[in-house]
């Protein structure tokens, strides 16, 4: 039986005249962060009046609000409701993307240095990225930008000192304990692994984005050739499927 | 034909702004948006458009436009000189323009932004729910950048409705002053009592560092408590965020969606709008307010921005076209007078 982290009190905490942050801890971490997620559809789930959108990040979730429809202190106290018992056994659903990549070479041009300071062959550090099990912990910096959580701790290392001014897009990338995909090509001081011809973003694609807050993602090798055959398909999109995970249980949770 | 508006000049940053883009902060996407909603509700209004309509905010210096088709009804809400094929014209009012006339949007004599809105708006596909330009993000408006010379904007009517003009006594506008109430929060733990009543009690004043993105404020520095690093979390409107150096930068409508720096405090709607109205070297002092406050004065702007239409006027069944009457109307108080 695996245990779950019990995750502190919620905390509200007031974020000018039409939003509230309720935070679950501080940090970054997967338990906390799926407890953010856990939140964030419960609050979407309650529809509660007023609500004009949410942000899910690291830990905390922003809660927009119109105050012509409510006042901040009822929609708090509410919040608060929600946010009691996240660390209850749940057993959710959840969509799992299966992203092809092209390790190394001119698609990916630091993973012989991001092996050589770890001190494992490039091709150790590639079956490392397949098999690890990431998280969507937040999306953010530009559109369809997904911050990814659950990169190996001996892969984790500093983002480069010297940032690219461009990356190109569907670059997957590992910077400090974080893993991404970029959506569009942009300046990154991560490290370039490789690149999938799985578009994160595209606004002529309905839905526009690929990966909400809260997904997994399983990273899988292809060639180069692979990869070419992929991007020249229009409308390719990866492989999905729905994970449910085994249901876990607080230490000492009444049966 | 589809009616344009060929743009015969640009303003230095033009650009097309809605509500902004509801629903997509969490998937990384800015909000964007009118900087000053109110001075957009109230173009859009003088046109007879719903609040939440396109329209075009400038910067500093407005647009020079010409009909291609029409007639077209448009209205300026600034505090600029505006001219019709050369003769002065009104502005807080409804004008109706007609084939191959160009309306000339002067210098603001005062503010940072002004709006100008066409009858029924522009034929302009959405992006994720709005047309507001998220320049950054090449998104909305126009190919998501800024208005330049030889663009045509489409028009959603290819006729303004027969009916007479409006206008607005801006002077019914609540003055705006360097005074910014805020409500502390979401992370103002992260800063010495000595930090927090530097923030409250100085003066600070708007730097050169100001777009729509936000505002650094040149000032006294606000000390930190505990470091400035933050778990990244969502920024909401108005955000007061105090980086390294301790100089608060206030978020505005092109704000990212999340960042890692402490925030201190968020300044309430109407005023962001007011900050946002502000130019480079002006002062300004922040004051707290609690939510209850907040609350109120949010509802007192709500009750101005849904009065709008009520405070407008017939501006007299002119014929607005007519250029020589236009001159008359312009002149209030002088050749009007001297007509009597």
């Amino acid at each position: 039986m695996s245990v779950t982290t019990p995750v502190p009190a919620p905390v509200l905490r007031a974020a000018g005249d039409s939003a509230l942050i309720v935070e679950l801890g501080d940090g970054i971490a997967p338990d906390l962060n799926a407890a953010v997620h856990r939140l964030d559809r419960r609050i979407a789930d309650a529809q509660l009046p007023g609500i004009v959108e949410t942000v899910p990040t690291y830990r905390s979730i922003l809660v927009q609000f119109d105050p012509a429809v409510t006042a901040a202190e009822p929609l708090g106290q509410a919040l608060l409701g929600l946010a009691t018992g996240l660390t209850q056994a749940v057993a959710e659903p959840q969509l799992r993307w299966i992203v092809p990549v092209c390790f190394g070479g001119a698609h990916g041009e630091d993973l012989d240095e991001v092996a050589r300071r770890s001190g494992l062959g490039t091709e150790e550090v590639v079956r490392l990225h397949c098999t690890a099990d990431y998280r969507v912990y937040m999306l953010g910096f530009s559109p369809g930008f997904a911050y990814l959580g659950g990169l190996p701790e001996v892969l984790h290392q500093p983002r480069r000192e010297n940032p690219r001014m461009v990356t190109p897009a569907g670059s997957v990338m590992q910077g400090g304990a974080q893993a991404a995909i970029s959506p569009i090509a942009m300046p990154s001081g991560w490290h370039l692994l490789g690149r999938t011809p799985a578009r994160t973003f595209d606004l002529k694609r309905e839905p526009p984005f690929l990966l909400a807050p809260g997904d997994r993602i399983r990273f899988t090798a292809i060639s180069a050739a692979e990869y070419d055959r992929l991007e020249g398909m229009s409308g390719y999109l990866p492989d999905c499927e729905t994970v449910t995970p085994s249901v876990t249980l607080m230490q000492g949770a009444a049966a | 034909m589809t009616t344009h508006l060929r743009v015969a000049a640009a303003g230095p940053s033009s650009t097309i702004q809605d509500r902004g883009r509801v629903g997509y902060q969490r998937y990384g996407v800015s909000v964007a948006g009118a900087a000053d909603p109110l001075l957009h509700a109230v173009a859009n209004a003088l046109v007879g458009n719903r609040p939440g309509e396109g329209a075009v905010e400038f910067t500093l210096a407005g647009d020079s436009v010409t009909v291609e088709g029409g007639p077209v009804r448009i209205a300026v809400a600034a505090d600029a000189a505006l001219t019709v094929d050369g003769d002065p014209v009104p502005g807080w009012t409804s004008l109706r323009l007609t084939d191959g006339q160009t309306l000339r949007i002067g210098n603001l004599r005062s503010g940072m932004r002004g709006y100008w809105a066409v009858e029924g708006g522009f034929a302009l596909q959405p992006v994720l729910g709005s047309v507001a330009t998220h320049i950054r993000s090449r998104m909305g408006g126009l190919d998501g950048g800024v208005l330049k010379a030889g663009d045509r904007l489409p028009l959603a009517l290819d006729q303004a409705a027969d009916r007479g003009e409006r206008c607005l006594d801006p002077s019914l506008l609540p003055a705006r002053g360097g005074r910014l109430r805020v409500m502390l929060g979401p992370q103002q733990d992260y800063f010495t009592p000595a930090g927090i009543e530097a923030f409250l009690e100085e003066d600070y004043a708007l730097s050169h560092e100001a777009d729509r993105m936000g505002c650094r404020l040149d000032g006294p520095v606000i000390e930190h408590s505990r470091g400035f690093n933050i778990t990244s979390d969502g920024i909401p409107l108005g955000a007061v965020q105090v980086p390294g150096t301790g100089r608060p930068i206030v978020l505005l409508a092109d704000r990212q969606t999340t960042g890692g720096y402490p925030k201190i405090a968020c300044v309430v709607g109407p005023d962001v709008a007011a900050l946002a109205q502000m130019r480079p070297g002006e002062r300004l002092r922040f004051a707290a307010v609690d939510a209850a406050e907040a609350g109120r004065i949010q509802a007192r702007h709500r009750e101005l921005v849904d009065g709008l239409p009520a405070l407008l006027q017939s501006a007299g069944g002119f014929a607005l076209y007519d250029s020589g009457r236009l001159l008359g109307f312009n002149l209030i108080g002088g050749a009007v007078t001297g007509w009597d």
